[in-house]
């Protein structure tokens, strides 16, 4: 493993996140030892992950590394066959199903809107986790349901059928729906797959804001390793189920990284724009390790 | 603070609620008025199916002798005779289109209905077996129906149980069962004698002929449990379960407990009506279909669809009985005809829309 001068090489040892500053207590999402898999086939072994506190984490790493699995598993839609993944200290499966939605919302790879419903009464659909059979809609819910649609932009659309709506705008309401949760974490898994460049950067701009304004931790697997550079305030780097590096991008994101991480040879130059690191894929047929 | 009753519109939507105190319910008008039209509709088709026949009645001296009055030569014709029939029709009708709505919901289907899941074929395989190997009477049949359809269910939903029962593996595995039962059903009807075949075949086509209050309660009692269990214990988890399994379980739904209540309760429905009344074909399919489209809302829409199923049977039985009064027929053969028929019409709408 290269340990070269700001690369944070995570062993599987458990470690006190970046970000979360001295005395601050234990982050209130992280995983401990985890064993993930589907079946018999096991995608990570040992897997101590600690997301921290009002961070934008960023998850990635190439395909088939585990990444989503992981998501799903601090999301508890996958129960890890060892280890724990713990929520404000207790271990999330042991806890009542509608006090962790409460707590931690998913934005899944892909929800099916049922035919014909409006993107309000969509987003309504959120609040589920805070209704009881005789508390169906409070004024609470009404207050949030519009705030949700307001943050997302999606508010002159309320009474339009989901299924009418651009790619963008689609997924603009299931963030809002996910909002209207009001749980302090969010998790995004893959939310800007499928879309075009346009609304990939209208859906990530959006996350940033809702993670600087709103005091959210979010916590998103991206494809695109630029994108997670530029919008992650944490970066996850991933491989055959393991965290090669893990900290703030432009400490952790090197050349060398990219090419221990997605075996590719690359340079990596400051960003024009926002000044964060960015990675040029070499040019075609250098081989690895040498550039 | 305010207390009193305050009905409010909610946010750009056609739900409107209606808030007590700390109390507060959503519900959409047009659904209501839609579910509260069908299930007068039903009532109001029922009494004119009670006071037709050979023996004529008003609506009024129906109504009561209902309740015991009017003359004893009416109360006795209604109570005894045609009330439990047409109680059998009704309950038949509601538990079919509830569970209907149940399984088009879990499956994400619209043609997840239990013709096509196999519980229908089970009921048929039970009813079947009393009748041929058995040889015994219309108690035992009923029994056998109810067992037959609650194995199958309890068989289809074991076969697609992997990490949880996704919509899809629980249809092929129910088209798969449904083939098996239908020839085991086949077998069983080569060994019949002539009469126990044709008893066989009225029963399969789903018939209410000789319905009495013994037929009526088993369903009765199962729906006064089932119907509040599942409309109001589980129809807002239902709501969300339409969006995904990630998507109900990321909300803090139990998303498996929630699917194995839904469908247990579904199929426990249908064995009951399928022994009531036979396999009756369609309704489970059809009605939530019309449902939603007076309602015109999202969701199961489980109470619209239960009063349509009612609808359905009830106003089957009317065309069954007194469309050829001299020759009636089977209600199965009816609501096969109107289901099938409207079935083809809505796929030749959406053909013609361009939508398959």
């Amino acid at each position: 493993m290269t340990d070269k001068a700001g690369v944070t090489a995570v062993p599987p040892a458990p470690r006190s996140a970046a970000g979360a500053g001295p005395g601050t207590a234990e982050p209130r999402l992280h995983g401990d030892a985890l064993t993930l898999g589907y079946d018999k086939r096991t995608i990570a072994t040992d897997l101590t992950v600690a997301i921290p506190d009002r961070s934008f984490t960023v998850i990635v790493g190439p395909n088939a590394c585990g990444k989503s699995t992981l998501l799903r598993a601090l999301a508890r839609m996958i129960k890890p066959s060892r280890g724990h993944v713990l929520l404000d200290g207790r271990d999330i499966s042991a806890l009542p199903a509608k006090q962790v939605a409460r707590t931690l919302g998913l934005l899944p790879q892909s929800s099916i809107a049922p035919d014909g419903i409006t993107v309000a009464d969509l987003v309504a659909r959120g609040r589920y986790p805070h209704q009881k059979l005789l508390r169906q809609w409070s004024p609470d819910d009404e207050r949030v349901v519009a705030a949700s649609m307001e943050a997302t932009g999606v508010a002159e659309l309320a009474d339009r059928a989901v299924d009418e709506l651009s790619g963008g705008q689609r997924q603009r309401v299931w963030i809002a729906m996910a909002l209207a949760q009001e749980t302090p974490l969010l998790l995004l898994d893959e939310p800007t797959t499928f879309l075009d460049i346009a609304y990939q950067i209208e859906v990530l701009d959006l996350c940033a804001r809702l993670h600087r304004e709103e005091d959210r931790t979010l916590v998103a697997v991206l494809h695109d390793l630029n994108q997670a550079t530029r919008y992650a305030t944490h970066l996850i780097a991933m491989r055959d189920g393991r965290i090669v590096a893990e900290g703030a991008p432009a400490e952790v994101v090197t050349a060398e990284l990219v090419e221990e991480v997605f075996h590719v040879p690359c340079r990596i130059i400051d960003d024009p724009e926002t000044g964060t690191p960015l990675v040029i894929p070499a040019a075609p047929g250098t081989p690895l390790g040498v550039r | 603070m305010s207390t009193g009753i305050r009905i409010g519109k909610t946010h750009a939507s056609r739900d409107r609620s209606l808030r007590v105190g700390p109390l507060s319910v959503r519900f959409r008008p047009r659904a209501m008025l839609a579910a509260l039209a069908c299930a007068a509709a039903a009532l109001a088709i029922a009494v004119v199916l009670i006071g037709s026949g050979d023996y004529p009645l008003g609506p009024g001296k129906v109504v009561d002798a209902v309740f015991g009055n009017g003359n004893p030569a009416d109360v006795f014709i209604v109570r005894e005779l045609r009330l439990p029939r047409a109680g059998v029709a009704l309950l038949v009708g509601a538990a079919l289109g509830l569970s209907g709505a149940v399984f088009q919901a879990v499956v994400r289907n619209p043609l997840g209905s239990p013709d096509l899941l196999g519980f229908t074929s089970g009921s048929a395989a039970g009813a079947l077996v009393m009748i041929v190997l058995v040889g015994s009477g219309a108690g035992a049949v009923a029994f056998g129906a109810a067992a037959g359809g609650l194995l199958a269910g309890v068989l289809v939903y074991v076969l697609a149980w992997r990490r949880g029962v996704h919509g899809f593996r629980l249809v092929l595995t129910g088209i798969g069962v449904t083939a098996i039962l239908t020839g085991v059903n086949g077998y069983l009807m080569t060994r019949a004698k002539l009469v126990e075949a044709q008893r066989a075949l009225l029963w399969m086509t789903g018939n209410l002929d000789g319905r009495d209050w013994a037929d009526v309660m088993p369903l009765a009692v199962a729906m006064a449990v089932l119907v509040p269990a599942l409309v109001i214990g589980c129809g807002p988890a239902l709501r969300m379960l339409e969006m995904g399994d990630d998507a109900a379980a990321a909300l803090g739904v139990r998303v498996e407990r929630v699917r194995l209540v839904l469908l247990a309760g579904a199929i426990v429905l249908v064995a009951l009506a399928a022994a009531a009344a036979g396999p009756v074909s369609f309704v489970a399919l059809t009605a939530p279909q019309l449902a939603r489209r007076l309602t015109a809302a999202p969701g199961p829409n489980l109470l619209p669809s239960l009063f349509m199923g009612a609808v359905l049977l009830v106003g089957s039985d009317w065309i069954a009985q007194r469309a050829f009064s001299d020759n009636p027929l089977p209600v199965g053969v009816v609501t096969g005809l109107l289901g099938g028929g409207y079935l083809v019409a809505m796929l030749a709408a959406q053909r013609r829309a361009g939508r398959i």
